[in-house]
């Protein structure tokens, strides 16, 4: 039964790939297949409207502290604004200091309502909603930063030792080695607790700096494959100098390795983030990040579990949709990839064998 | 091959060199040791800076101070390993030699458990792709994917702890409880049993009315508060345990394969008694260790007793079913020794631990009391390590096998009339197989630095407590021991790597 069904669906598929790729660019093909891939269509839709809202909500906040450089969000209230905790009951007697006042049921005669403090208030009056937004901003911030130049990093450094071959191969190889060997949570904490006071910007470069090493191997192992190809020779027999063949030739052919590893390298930096802020290493006091939020607060979780639940809620959305963008790209960019044929599909198959 | 593993043993000390001297530099360089004397307000805080100066040889700039470093980690030819001295005077050495063995406790069980449970779940879920299994566990790697592990461990103390032990007080599973439980569980039951969407319901609601009925059943005999398994359900696991062993090894269909299985229970079965009148202050964890490799070599040879053909397979069926079956005869120990265990003063009713390695207040010499302790301990921190590692073994175990099931041989192999189990097992499986070796053998190697925070958390004095110890103090020496060690074993790690994956393919050549 299953064999029969997968001979049907082997030249099924094949007819179907077929018909359905004629004439289309490699990019446009990838784009295809990945709006395709449901789960990443909607990881993506949501990974946009997270950044949009914690950006536009908390504002944006560059320059240094005395020359502060700053664009106001919607959102009225700062991490510095203190005022009175309200102090209320739950419906079972409760006590509730600094209860969250978001409220999403429609039903309870009150209507969907935001209130003074959505997210509620931490135990000495700060607002939590402004909290919360300033850690997903640092942490995209991080996770940005540490994405753009480990990748950057990663992509030159595996192009060239693949390319290149012989000693330079060899060199950068070993360094790679002599960064792989050094764990990253020490290179981490190291980096973090000496240099988390600069601010969040100085820490994830240095984080980045050290964040390559697995990307650059990939790629390496990538272009030693692509540069034995027919399309390079002939690049090379035309003339085209080296620095042409690695960036217009090779590069766009290894995009998908590249794409699908910096998103594992996103939320492997996010959560790196967060677990190094919430040892202390990360991101310091006046500043916080979702990793010093959930570490403040964490005994707290029996009084008022929404100072614990809000922050790992973002954490965890950002990791998760980035991750599942990533799985989506991974399928795009594998030519071996098959979808799953609908029934429609099969029916329409068993027909033309029939025929 | 000798020539290829000296010549990258040279690199990778080379390697090692470099990047310890690195991190001391690094380190030497950002954190000032003396910072926090700088800003004390003692009078003799002048003696104090330079007491430490000498004691820690501050004086001597960092790139020449590695090497003083260096020097104590070479002596180890000279038969003294000197990771030199902590701040405060101890021996880091000695410090390291005593977090590795927690370290170790605590990892071990969580990451053979990942390891066993991801690639078996990855397993089914490539077999059926596609599948509503396929899609769930898909999701589920990636949610716990994208934990962190600090969030999920205050999750599992809540719920899993306070929650577990106020359950216990009463010891009867409550109303909501006992129709949630079945729901969610038939669920899972459901999913991995598949097939077309009215058997999945069918099984669906078996498995769901089975489960309430059994806790109904449980709640009546009060079996929550004083657990046991007794001699017909010893026998009916571990059989059950065989049967499954010996239809993955050999083909369900195959009757030498399940008689030499069902032996090996019975075997167990007819054990039980005697094995519950050892007394438990006679034991110890080698005197177990042993009667477990006793049961198995019993179990290889009556299993072996069976064959006429097949000889090696068959033992290694009744091997794996005495693994088991003494799991099985351990498992209904400890539930024996449960009730008086949470009862004692020492637990009072509140047996699973949020924190630390070991109940101090307990004191017995009864080996299944204290094995019971250490496993309560463990239970927490093991869910945390496991769930999020879990996840990438699921991921890769999934991968590796699709695109091994692509192959040719693989077809080849079913147009033989191979049955699928055999195509599975024997012919995808292997193959699938290889590429996880190198990452098992990475990840082994990055154990005993790798959960930090966890140990952090639930409070053991490991390897990754010393280490975030060493950061926050500017204590050098003691963070380069942790990182020389950690660093040592990535570096074996790797080595060990791509010598098994020589071994394994024959396609690639290493040396040349």
């Amino acid at each position: 039964m299953t064999e029969k069904n997968s001979t049907v669906s082997n030249t099924a598929d094949s007819s179907i790939e077929m018909k359905e790729t004629a004439g289309l660019s490699q990019g446009q093909l990838v784009r295809k297949r990945f709006f395709r891939h449901r789960a990443a269509n909607i990881s993506l839709a949501y990974l946009f409207l997270i950044v949009l809202f914690v950006f536009s909500a908390g504002g944006i906040h560059l320059g240094s502290k005395d020359a502060p450089f700053t664009i106001p969000g919607w959102w009225h209230l700062t991490i510095n604004d203190m005022s009175q905790v309200s102090i209320t009951h739950s419906p079972s007697g409760q006590l509730l200091i600094g209860a969250p006042t978001l409220d999403l049921n429609p039903f309870d005669g009150n209507g969907i309502s935001v209130g003074a403090h959505p997210f509620g208030q931490d135990t000495i009056g700060h607002d939590y909603f402004s909290l919360v937004i300033r850690g997903a901003q640092q942490s995209i911030m991080v996770m940005l930063v540490v994405g753009l130049i480990g990748g950057l990093m990663g992509t030159i450094i595996g192009a060239v030792s693949g390319y290149f071959r012989g000693l330079t191969d060899s060199v950068l190889m070993r360094f790679t080695d002599l960064i792989i060997t050094i764990p990253t949570v020490i290179i981490g904490s190291v980096i973090g607790s000496r240099l988390g006071n600069l601010g969040v910007f100085p820490l994830a470069l240095f984080l980045g700096l050290f964040a390559w090493t697995g990307l650059a191997r990939l790629v390496r192992g990538e272009f030693l494959t692509l540069r034995e190809r027919e399309f390079v020779d002939a690049a090379r027999v035309a003339g085209a100098s080296a620095g042409r063949i690695i960036f217009k030739h090779i590069l766009p052919n290894a995009m998908g390795v590249i794409i699908v590893s910096v998103t594992l390298l996103l939320s492997g930096a996010i959560l790196l983030e967060t677990a190094l802020s919430y040892v202390g290493f990360g991101v310091q006091s006046p500043d916080v990040s979702l990793g010093t939020l959930i570490s403040q607060y964490q005994d707290s979780f029996q009084a008022s579990p929404w100072l614990f639940w809000w922050p790992g809620f973002f954490i965890i959305s950002i990791a998760l949709s980035v991750n599942f963008v990533g799985d989506g790209l991974r399928d795009a960019f594998d030519p071996r990839q098959k979808r799953k044929l609908s029934r429609k599909d099969l029916a329409q198959a068993k027909q033309v064998e029939k025929n | 091959m000798l020539a290829f593993i000296g010549r990258r043993i040279a690199i990778s000390f080379l390697i090692l060199f470099g990047s310890s001297f690195l991190v001391y530099n690094m380190e030497a360089i950002a954190g000032d040791p003396l910072a926090s004397l700088a800003e004390s307000s003692a009078r003799n805080k002048a003696y104090l800076i330079s007491r430490l100066t000498a004691q820690l040889q501050l004086d001597v700039p960092p790139p020449a101070r590695y090497f003083i470093w260096l020097k104590g980690v070479f002596s180890i030819f000279i038969g003294h390993l000197d990771f030199g001295k902590t701040r405060a005077g101890g021996s880091v050495l000695e410090l390291i030699g005593a977090a590795v063995p927690v370290t170790l406790r605590l990892v071990t069980a969580a990451t053979v458990l990942a390891i066993v449970l991801g690639i078996s779940i990855g397993v089914l879920s490539a077999i059926r792709q596609y599948s509503r299994l396929d899609y769930s566990m898909t999701f589920v790697s990636f949610l716990f994917f994208s934990l962190p592990v600090f969030w999920i461990a205050v999750l599992l103390k809540q719920y899993f702890a306070i929650g577990f032990n106020d359950f216990l007080a009463s010891g009867q599973v409550t109303m909501p409880f006992m129709i949630g439980i079945p729901l969610a569980l038939g669920l899972i039951i459901a999913g991995f049993i598949g097939g077309e969407r009215r058997r999945f319901w069918i099984s669906y609601g078996l498995a769901a009315v089975g489960l309430f009925a059994l806790l109904i059943l449980l709640n009546l005999i009060n079996w929550f508060q004083s657990p046991g398994l007794g001699i017909v359900l010893v026998f009916l696991f571990s059989a059950g345990a065989g049967i499954v062993i010996a239809g993955l090894n050999m083909g369900f269909e195959h009757k030498t394969a399940r008689k030499a299985a069902l032996t090996v229970a019975a075997i167990g079965a007819v054990l039980y008694y005697p094995f519950n009148l050892i007394p438990g202050e006679w034991l110890n964890l080698g005197l177990v260790a042993l009667l477990g490799v006793i049961s198995i070599v019993v179990g290889v040879f009556a299993a072996g007793a069976w064959a006429k053909e097949d000889r090696s397979a068959l033992r290694r069926i009744g091997g794996l079913t005495a693994f088991f079956t003494g799991l099985i005869l351990i498992l209904d120990k400890l539930m024996q020794v449960w009730n008086p265990y949470v009862n004692s003063d020492a637990i009072s009713g509140r047996p699973v631990p949020t924190i630390s390695a070991a109940n101090d207040l307990l004191s017995t010499n009864n080996y299944w009391w204290q094995l019971l302790d250490v496993l309560l301990h463990l239970l927490l921190p093991t869910l945390g390590i496991m769930l999020i590692s879990f996840a990438g073994y699921v991921r890769y175990a999934r991968s590796s096998l699709l695109e091994v099931m692509n192959m040719d041989y693989i077809r080849t192999a079913r147009a033989k009339g191979l049955t699928e189990r055999t195509v599975v097992v024997r012919h995808a499986l292997r193959n699938a197989m290889i590429p996880l070796t190198t990452l098992i053998a990475f990840d082994l190697s990055g154990l005993i630095g790798g959960a930090f925070i966890t140990e952090a958390i639930y409070g053991w004095k490991g390897m990754g407590t010393i280490f975030l110890q060493s950061v926050s103090n500017q204590d050098l020496n003691l963070l380069m021991g942790v990182f020389f060690l950690t660093s040592f074993l990535a570096v074996m790690g790797n080595l060990l790597a791509d010598l098994a994956y020589s071994a394994l393919d024959p396609r690639i050549r290493i040396g040349k």
